[in-house]
């Protein structure tokens, strides 16, 4: 997708990692504390449960009244703290911070309640399995408003340096297998696709479904570029796949819920990689909510002032500032970068190169784009530079001569018009 | 005194890491880097000059260069801007400013070209990549107006004596016809064998320049040949109609700015489209008006109004856009 130059030797082409043999997976020993992160806004008058609250492994946690946001407790122990977190763009989250108990306990009420995975229904999965590794998009498969005819599942991993996913078709094929025969039955949706990469081929092939290839250059595996690429479905502008009636599955959660009916357990370990600040990479193995610090310890990895821990893949992750931010359902990676490798953002202006142009797979016209965002005229970017059409693959920046946060622009202008239409719709 | 060395345990807890959004990873490139592959590019072409002009050119490219840096400096100071001169876009204007002069240009016109250009062509409109022409082309344009005669090249050079025919190619083709122009072969003109601007007559080395600021990715290949395409069709049209009037693409390629304007002139970044069609159409029209220029108009050579005339209309040109994926209507 990376166009380039007439002859173009000097841009290398981003490349996805693909994972040869499979690698040694490093167990991190639970730690003394866990946090659960949920997505819900922190509100303390509403939440269900108290401080010292006694949980079991595998325990759903209703979080408040008139929601069905829940997390899943990964440990056994008590509840030390419920607090808010505050995440990118000021999003709220509430964070359950869990002291370990010595002897672990397993929760059984998801076993009574899904019995085997020829039992599997619709709502034990949207009632327990939203916070499993890989966060099966269980409200998308059960929204009445958007149904859904077509599931795609990304044996690929989207991000790079991201491994999750070829790890688990490597390494559980079966519980993939039993995952998608379960989705079929409990959605109803019998064309399922599924999408490798090159050398995933001949294993992915192994499940006896419909496998279609993906290209090895980012962000090929975005799923915006493989609606477009693959299904020839183009999303319209500002809008999602599933609100065309596709939905898309991680490998890792279809394993997920393949597992959690197998077994009767509802998973609380988070396969991730984790890069180290010279590069080299390790394939992890943690309860969610581990703290990274302790991942960091079982490493040997010490961080300075002034370093930079990315949650996820370098193009499309985030930043966190505290070393103790946990592991999630969703984190791919664990990205560690010395200062001194932290590239530059300057407050240069655009200079017109083109090198945005040449690279963004959405065809955005970046470089008046991008004027009218420095400028906060988010409406006229939207309406007439396409500002809803970009995918968020991050490349421009990458790419920009200026280093500009061209991507954070986007994302920012993004976020501030939906807050702005919000704010209209409550007012009348 | 306070010991540094003596940090509690509360602040080594509350480390303080760098926040910012995605994505983690650049590609590396900067503006002075490729405004230094720039310079590289222009190099032989510049030596080539100076092999032939001696200790004038060196003078003229000098005071060029420096002069252009200065000014950017002097205005960053006043207009209370941070100082941009790192960035190497100044230099670059004094470079290929001091590129297109003849190599007698006396101290105070290349002084006030590089205010010219530097000032009036980039900063008064906000600096770099707000400009709406080339500062060069700008600054030669209007110097150009005002003095003709220092830009007569004939007249410049009068008093060198090289080992070729010192006249200028185009004036003897505006004021001769193409009889004039008969004893240029392709190889002297490629070797620099013509009198014009300092770094604009070594039709090689600012090809190899070019191909080099192509295979880099620095400048726009789509304009530089459809630059050059454009001159080509446009002269051979011209030459078809009417042989001894006209010259044919071989001399209309390699006299003049031609080759600078193609590689140098006409892909500054800021005062050229950036799509696939519209940089096509910018080019082969930018070749056009330069032959129509050169044959039918007064000026001897086109280049400097015909990049001027496509920079004005270059952001209408740019319009011209592939639809972004997903859009509705």
């Amino acid at each position: 997708m990376i166009k380039r130059s007439f002859i173009g030797l000097s841009k290398p082409r981003l490349k996805y990692r693909s994972l040869e043999d499979t690698p040694s997976l490093k167990q991190i020993p639970t730690s003394k504390e866990v946090t659960l992160l949920s997505n819900c806004p922190f509100d303390k008058k509403k939440l269900l449960f108290k401080k010292k609250v006694a949980v079991k492994t595998g325990q759903k946690l209703l979080l408040y009244k008139e929601s069905d946001e829940y997390v899943v407790s990964s440990v056994t122990g008590k509840v030390s703290s419920i607090s808010s977190y505050t995440g990118d763009f000021g999003r709220s989250y509430t964070a359950i911070a869990i002291e370990v108990a010595d002897d672990e306990e397993i929760d059984d009420e998801f076993k009574s309640a899904a019995g085997g995975s020829k039992d599997a229904t619709l709502e034990t999965v949207k009632n327990y399995l939203a916070f499993a590794p890989g966060n099966p998009p269980v409200k998308l498969l059960s929204d009445k408003d958007k149904p859904i005819n077509t599931i795609v599942v990304c044996c690929a991993d989207s991000d790079l340096l991201t491994t999750t996913n070829q790890y688990i078709i490597k390494s559980d094929i079966d519980a993939i297998k039993n995952g998608i025969s379960i989705l079929k039955t409990i959605t109803g949706v019998n064309d399922i696709i599924m999408i490798a990469s090159q050398s995933q081929m001949h294993e992915v092939s192994a499940t006896g479904e419909k496998v279609n290839q993906v290209n090895d250059t980012y962000p090929s595996a975005l799923p915006h570029l493989i609606m477009k690429d693959i299904l020839g479905k183009v999303v319209p502008a500002g809008k999602s796949p599933e609100d065309i009636g596709v939905c898309f599955i991680s490998a890792e959660a279809v394993a997920s819920i393949g597992n959690a009916f197998n077994s009767g357990l509802i998973p609380a370990t988070k396969i991730f990689t984790l890069v180290k600040k010279d590069g080299s990479k390790s394939l992890v193995s943690a309860r969610i909510g581990t703290p990274a610090s302790d991942i960091f310890k079982a490493f040997n990895i010490t961080l300075n002032e002034n370093d930079r821990i990315i949650f996820g893949g370098p193009m499309t992750g985030l930043s966190v500032y505290s070393e103790d931010h946990p592991v999630q359902p969703d984190t791919g990676a664990i990205i560690v970068q010395d200062k001194d490798d932290i590239p530059v953002i300057s407050d240069y202006p655009c200079t017109n190169c083109g090198g945005c142009i040449r690279v963004c797979p959405a065809n955005i016209q970046i470089n008046l784009l991008v004027r009218f965002l420095e400028a906060g005229l988010y409406e006229e970017a939207a309406d007439q530079y396409d500002l809803y059409s970009c995918i968020e693959c991050g490349l421009c920046s990458y790419v920009c001569v200026s280093g500009m946060p061209i991507f954070q622009y986007i994302k920012s202008a993004k976020y501030e018009l939906g807050r702005a239409n919000t704010a209209e719709a409550t007012n009348g | 005194m306070v010991d540094n060395n003596t940090v509690d345990n509360n602040t080594v807890d509350k480390k303080k890491f760098i926040v910012s959004h995605a994505p983690f990873w650049h590609d590396g490139s900067r503006i002075s880097l490729r405004n230094y592959n720039i310079a590289l590019a222009a190099l032989p072409a510049i030596l080539l000059g100076i092999i032939y002009y001696g200790i004038p050119a060196v003078g003229v490219i000098s005071l060029s260069i420096s002069s252009a840096i200065i000014w950017e400096f002097v205005f960053c100071r006043i207009a209370k801007r941070s100082n941009t001169i790192g960035d190497g876009s100044a230099a670059i204007i004094g470079m290929l400013f001091g590129m297109l002069l003849p190599a007698i240009a006396p101290w105070w016109l290349v002084i006030i070209g590089t205010f010219v250009a530097v000032i009036i062509g980039k900063q008064i409109y906000g600096g770099i990549g707000a400009n709406p022409f080339n500062p060069v082309v700008v600054a030669i344009a209007i110097l150009m107006i005002s003095w003709k005669d220092i830009f007569d090249f004939n007249e410049a050079l009068m008093n060198y004596d090289l080992d070729f025919v010192m006249v200028y190619p185009l004036a003897a083709l505006k004021h001769f016809g193409v009889s004039a122009v008969d004893s240029f072969s392709m190889g002297d003109l490629l070797m620099g064998k013509q009198s014009g601007g300092i770094g604009s007559t070594f039709g090689l080395g600012l090809i190899a320049g070019g191909i080099y600021l192509i295979i880099r990715g620095i400048i726009r290949w789509e304009i530089s040949l459809s630059f050059l395409a454009g001159i080509i069709i446009t002269a051979l049209i011209f030459n078809l109609t009417d042989p001894v009037r006209y010259a044919g693409p071989v001399i209309h390629l390699f006299a003049g700015y031609t080759l600078i304007g193609a590689f140098f002139l006409a892909t500054e970044d800021s005062s050229s489209p950036v799509n696939f069609i519209p940089m096509l159409i910018y080019g082969a029209v930018a070749g056009f008006m330069t032959v129509l220029i050169r044959n039918i108009g007064v000026y001897i050579d086109g280049v400097i109004f015909a990049i001027l005339i496509m920079n004005l209309v270059s952001p209408l040109l740019d319009k011209i856009r592939p639809k972004a994926i997903g859009k509705v209507a």
